[in-house]
């Protein structure tokens, strides 16, 4: 393993982004920053710009509106990159299947390496799909 | 053989690879102490090691707008720019024979050229929220610099010379500068104008991840932003340096004062982690208010009382 990669594993920063997501796994995701989970213990920092990121936390069903911006973003993150899609909506579109405005899970546009389920997932459950992300470099 | 010496200086002792892993491990204990008033635990020592190795490591995007020769040049001519600001700090700071006539203009010159670079490559990004904290982080240096130099004009018209030889054998035989009214208080305003050079909370402005995604780091990405980062760092070591040789009388690796020299650069580092930790981010009109205002009121007071002899 090349000391790239190593060092990959050591600092995953993570970039958030809402394709419509209610808001509440964008909570959960904030709750592993908070001093209980406390994910900067493992080099874990939440970036502001795409740029900067290693790991894409995708929340939320894709919407009409996000779809071209979803797919912009990915093509603007430096590789390599990995994507996380979280909770049931971003898994499989959840509650949100046979809406009008959303066009279908994450993985029908970008190819996804993980899938954190739950309604919303606990925290415990993206840290350890995280972990699983960073076992497959 | 002298200018071979010289370049060895610069490269590894005590310039870029002393200072890069010295500024590395401060900015570790930044985020250590941080942590620890979060009661969080923080993240291990090796972690800006990591990063910047990881960072070495990742795809170097240049977006189709950027002009790349500002957008890839900045970032090194910063780095070289602070190395240097480093170098000739711990030389008269080791060595103070080392010293030349007018080297604390030379060095204050020097520490705003990082801030300059940062304003040419996020105005090369082609991107408009790096535009924005461009013209954040001009408006901020035209802030803090005023204050920053009448700070440290107090301690060179103390000392009566240029020279940092001079103000440090002032130091040495009269009592350091804070043990003086006027140099407390320019003391206060360099801390202040510090954390506005580093960009820090409050004076983030330029970066303000939450507001404009980094603002002038927008559109860096793999060795680019390990460089920009590596910046930082260096800058980090340089400006509480500046403040330790103008104010505290310098540091030494002789004896006992290896202790203390540590001590008081640890305890600089400390103090403006703290201010860190317990402000809100100001707005740019609030910051360039504060440095007009009450900083250089303070720094003109600790002028005119260093003038009189206090």
């Amino acid at each position: 393993m090349s000391l790239a990669l190593k060092a990959l594993k050591k600092s995953p920063w993570v970039f958030h982004v809402n394709t419509g997501a209610c808001n509440n796994c964008d909570i959960e995701i904030l709750d592993c920053l908070t001093p209980r989970f406390d994910v900067e213990r493992f080099g874990v920092i939440l970036v502001g710009s795409v740029r900067h990121a290693d790991v894409l936390l995708i929340s939320g069903p894709v919407t009409q509106n996000i779809l071209p911006r979803l797919k912009r973003l990915y093509e603007a993150a430096p590789r390599p990159i990995k994507v996380v899609a979280i909770g049931a909506c971003g898994c499989r579109c959840g509650i949100f299947r046979d809406a009008y405005n959303a066009v279908g899970p994450i993985d029908k546009y970008i190819p996804v390496d993980a899938y954190i389920p739950g309604c919303p997932p606990k925290p415990e459950t993206i840290i350890s799909g995280i972990v699983k992300v960073l076992n497959q470099l | 053989m002298q200018a071979v010496m010289y370049i060895v200086q610069y490269l590894v002792f005590p310039g870029f690879v002393f200072s890069a892993v010295v500024g590395l491990m401060t900015t570790w204990v930044d985020r250590k102490v941080t942590a620890r008033v979060q009661l969080r635990v923080g993240p291990p020592w090796y972690q800006p090691f990591a990063d910047t190795a990881k960072l070495l490591g990742k795809e170097v995007v240049v977006p189709a707008d950027a002009r790349w020769t500002g957008f890839l040049l900045m970032p090194v001519l910063g780095l070289a720019a602070a190395t240097l600001a480093s170098t000739i700090l711990w030389s008269v700071n080791l060595r103070p024979e080392s010293s030349f006539v007018g080297d604390t203009i030379v060095t204050l010159y020097i520490m705003t050229i990082p801030a300059i670079t940062l304003i040419i490559g996020g105005s090369a990004s082609g991107n408009p929220l790096g535009a924005l904290g461009s013209a954040r982080e001009m408006k901020l240096l035209f802030a803090y610099e005023l204050p920053l130099a009448i700070a440290f004009l107090t301690t060179i018209v103390k000392v009566g010379s240029f020279s940092f030889e001079k103000v440090l054998m002032y130091q040495q035989y009269n009592g350091v500068m804070l043990g003086s009214v006027s140099g407390v208080l320019a003391f206060i305003v360099a801390i202040f104008c510090a954390q506005a050079k580093l960009g820090f909370l409050p004076f983030d402005i330029a970066e303000a991840e939450t507001e404009i995604a980094g603002g002038t780091h927008i559109e860096y990405s793999g060795a680019p932003l390990a460089v920009v980062r590596l910046n930082t760092a260096v800058m980090y070591l340089v400006v509480p340096l500046f403040i330790i040789t103008m104010f505290w009388g310098g540091v030494a690796f002789t004896g006992w004062r290896i202790l203390t020299s540590v001590l008081k650069y640890v305890a600089i580092v400390v103090i403006m982690v703290l201010i860190k930790n317990t402000n809100p981010r100001v707005r740019i009109d609030h910051a360039v208010r504060f440095f007009w205002g009450p900083m250089f009121a303070v720094s003109a007071i600790a002028m005119i009382l260093a003038v009189i002899g206090y």
